[in-house]
């Protein structure tokens, strides 16, 4: 029983070793060349993989091939914004001030991505649907992902206050979390006009390996790509602040009154 | 080319542009974050 808050604080304090600037953008210095270097790999395969090298689908043909950029948006959108509601978490329980700052860099991305994700959707849809855009479950449970990526990044900004506004975006990214089931389970509950997962087990799909593993390739490389660009942006803000706390010091030396001892 | 592949083009395109372009901004901003920081804490050692 003793020891039981100690045990408790043990996550909370090895994740506090990476709020110190210093450390993270040392660590992050080492990973990002790395992570970077990975995706250009990765895409460099995926890429021309999937727009030349694999096969037309029996019934979409030559449209398939937006499905290689579609799905890892819908997944970068879904995962990324249930990454965000665990750094708000982490933020309100553990007021973690990296969590904070990693939340406001990454919702501007996420924002991107679904956009992208609603964008390549309606471009495959109206050759295969004869529809831009149709009001089923899942095309619209997508639209309000989009607004609460959009909502998450312009509450947090809205403040005065930085730590306010971080306090209200992680409320909002919370909230925002229950709508992750609607999405992925909209194709379930409701009979929508969008197809159910194709990829609900990687050992058992309802897709072909010729257009699976590329689809994988594509998923991998967009996926390192997506990080790379928030740690760098992460980065960024963790030296911006930096910036901001210097720039303060030295307004506040300068308006200091002269010091007494020194008249003498 | 058809039409389909028109959509699939501007699918990469935007996709390509998109993280092309959210690449950018993000190495610009830490090459200016770095470089103002750099200044500061050269400025500020000596004192």
């Amino acid at each position: 029983m003793s020891n039981a808050p100690s045990l408790a604080a043990r996550p909370a304090a090895s994740l506090h070793r990476f709020a110190n600037p210093g450390r993270f953008l040392r660590l992050s210095g080492r990973v990002l060349p790395w992570l970077a270097g990975a995706a250009v790999l990765v895409l460099a395969v995926g890429l021309p993989w999937a727009l030349l090298f694999s096969p037309p689908d029996w019934q979409q043909g030559e449209t398939v091939r937006i499905m290689y950029l579609h799905v890892p948006m819908a997944w970068l959108a879904m995962g990324g914004y249930a990454g965000l509601a665990v750094g708000s978490a982490m933020a309100l329980v553990w007021r973690h001030p990296l969590a904070d700052l990693a939340a406001r860099e990454l919702s501007p991305v996420g924002a991107a991505v679904t956009a992208l994700c609603l964008a390549t959707g309606s471009l495959w849809g109206k050759p295969m649907w004869g529809a831009w855009w149709v009001w089923d479950a899942r095309l619209t449970s997508v639209l309000v992902l989009f607004f609460l990526w959009l909502g998450h990044a312009a509450l947090v900004r809205a403040f005065d206050d930085p730590e306010r506004g971080a306090r209200m975006g992680a409320i909002l990214a919370l909230v925002g979390a229950l709508n992750l089931p609607v999405v992925k389970f909209s194709v379930d509950w409701w009979n929508t006009l969008h197809q159910p997962a194709s990829l609900t087990r990687v050992n058992a799909p309802a897709l072909h390996v010729d257009i699976l593993y590329p689809l994988l390739t594509c998923t991998l490389g967009l996926t390192l790509a997506f990080a790379a660009v928030v740690l760098l942006r992460v980065r960024a803000a963790v030296m911006e602040r930096r910036i901001r706390a210097l720039q303060m010091a030295a307004a506040r030396r300068a308006e200091a009154p002269p010091m007494v001892g020194a008249e003498s | 080319m058809s039409l389909h592949w028109w959509h699939v083009a501007i699918s990469y395109a935007l996709v390509l542009g998109g993280f092309a372009a959210l690449t950018a901004t993000a190495v610009l901003r830490h090459a200016q974050a770095k470089r103002v920081l750099a200044r500061l804490e050269t400025r500020k050692r000596p004192a």
